[in-house]
């Protein structure tokens, strides 16, 4: 098992001709968590749309030690756990079973199986009593719990959140961040919430118009104001 | 992610992008009604009429092979027009039996089943210029101005204002369930799932999509209340058509005119 992310000098222009990303370069070693920030616009959540082959790029990226090509998607998209910003893209069933259920009923595991994942990734994200709720009724920090599930049963060896507090209470946005220092795996977390990635994220990757600009731990990037300023990120 | 391919409008400066909306849309129902109203098997007249496409076509600056592949869209329509092939009465032409049924496929019924086939494929064409030269608010301004009734041309605003945002929410929706749609390394299992349980999927998705447009409706009705709205629909007054615009209705309104007459006199 390989729980990394290589990516090597990768462009990308969306069909309209916008130059998304120039050239960018990011390793990320297995178990480690990263944080991704950067103002709107910087190209992050198209990175990490390259990351389980949805956008294809130039350049190299591998992810679980396998090479993101037509011929691994599936196998790429069992490993990385994608969680949207928007929890309502990824909640589409009618029930929260349901939703959890998909990857590995997806990937064709027998019931039984399936059954147990879903109760275990539900037991993870404190949300085992909603099986057999509607998404559609959730709070937004319960479907953000439910949406992080629905990628938890597929038992993935990585991690990618866009924006996970976007959005959320103070203490919804607390349990998460609880919920995610205690989940042991590679994490790529795209963020705007710096207190969050100085809490929780060791080492802090700073995007903008397309390129990887800063990289480095956290607490050193955080205490250099005029970088931050320059990429019209906050000291928080 | 935004989807703009649904959008029809290309942007341009031919004489048919500047002509006001308002004649244009007169203009275009109007060659509908002749092509319509045109008797069958009046080939001359079709010929004209598609000549006058092709005319409109070149002067919009489109290209002829723009709308003639989008027209080519609205041609699985032209099948609902089939039977006619049979229950025309007239002259037989073949006979095809059909186990115990006996098909007759007569003169008179192709005749009309091609000259209805014809006539919807120029005035689709007509309709795509219309489209693809007038900017919808354009086209919104057009329909109030010839009296179509305010709430529906609210209505229409509307729908083209959030169908975007409805393309791309589905976009988002099938996305991610692409990213969680993986392959076990385990060799013995196979992905996918079974075909009843995808149908359900798809299901469920639709399902979300219809209700959020419904609680996204609450939300802009709310938003338009907060801002005044009181159920009636107020715009602008109108600016004045100009000489040429006039000059242009009333030549082209009079040449559909002679083309009906003469159709429906030969």
């Amino acid at each position: 098992m390989h729980h990394s992310i290589e990516i090597e000098q990768l462009y990308y222009s969306y069909p309209d001709g916008h130059q998304a990303l120039r050239g960018v370069s990011l390793h990320v070693e297995p178990c480690e968590k990263v944080a991704l920030v950067g103002p709107n616009g910087a190209g992050k959540s198209t990175l990490i749309l390259h990351l389980n082959g949805i956008l294809n790029g130039r350049g190299q990226v591998r992810v679980a030690g396998l090479p993101v090509v037509k011929e691994n998607l599936g196998k790429i998209r069992a490993r990385v756990g994608m969680v949207f910003q928007n929890p309502d893209d990824q909640l589409f069933s009618p029930t929260v079973y349901d939703d959890v259920a998909f990857g590995p009923i997806y990937q064709g595991l027998p019931q039984e199986e399936v059954r147990q994942r879903v109760e275990k990734a539900l037991a993870v994200v404190n949300m085992s009593d909603y099986l057999q709720r509607v998404s559609h009724h959730l709070s937004v920090g319960e479907k953000k719990r439910i949406a992080i599930a629905t990628v938890l049963s597929m038992d993935p060896e990585i991690l990618i959140l866009d924006e996970p507090t976007a959005g959320l209470d103070p203490r919804a946005r607390r349990s998460l961040m609880k919920l995610l220092e205690n989940l042991d795996i590679t994490m790529l977390v795209s963020s705007h919430d710096m207190l969050m990635v100085r809490e929780l994220f060791p080492r802090m990757v700073i995007m903008d118009d397309g390129c990887i600009v800063a990289d480095g731990p956290t607490q050193e990037l955080m205490a250099d104001e005029a970088l931050l300023n320059a990429h019209g990120l906050e000291k928080p | 992610m935004h989807v703009h391919f649904l959008d029809p409008y290309r942007p341009g400066s031919s004489p048919i992008h500047q002509l006001d909306a308002r004649v244009k849309l007169i203009l275009t129902l109007a060659y509908i009604l002749t092509a319509a109203l045109t008797p069958i098997g009046a080939w001359p007249v079709y010929i004209l009429l598609l000549a006058w496409a092709v005319t409109i076509e070149i002067l919009s600056e489109l290209g002829v092979g723009f709308v003639l592949r989008r027209a080519a869209l609205a041609l699985p329509f032209v099948l609902a027009a089939l039977p006619v092939i049979f229950t025309a009465p007239g002259a037989a032409l073949i006979h095809l039996p059909i186990g115990p049924w006996m098909l007759t496929i007569t003169l008179p019924g192709v005749e009309r089943f091609i000259s209805i086939a014809l006539k919807s494929w120029i005035s689709v064409q007509m309709a795509i210029v219309l489209a693809a030269t007038t900017s919808f608010p354009d086209l919104l301004t057009a329909m109030r101005a010839i009296k179509v009734p305010r709430l529906l041309v609210a209505i229409f605003g509307l729908m083209w204002r959030y169908l975007f945002v409805l393309v791309d929410e589905a976009l988002r929706l099938m996305r991610a369930r692409l990213s969680r749609s993986g392959e076990s390394d385990r060799p013995d299992l196979k992905a996918g799932g079974a075909l009843i349980w995808r149908a359900k999927v798809a299901g469920g998705m639709a399902g979300s999509l219809f209700l959020r447009a419904i609680e996204r409706s609450d939300r802009i009705y709310m938003a338009m209340v907060a801002r005044g709205y009181d159920g009636e629909v107020r715009a602008a007054p109108l600016p004045r058509l100009s000489r040429r615009d006039w000059l242009t209705l009333w030549l082209c309104l009079g040449l559909l005119l002679a083309l009906l007459t003469s159709a429906a006199l030969f």
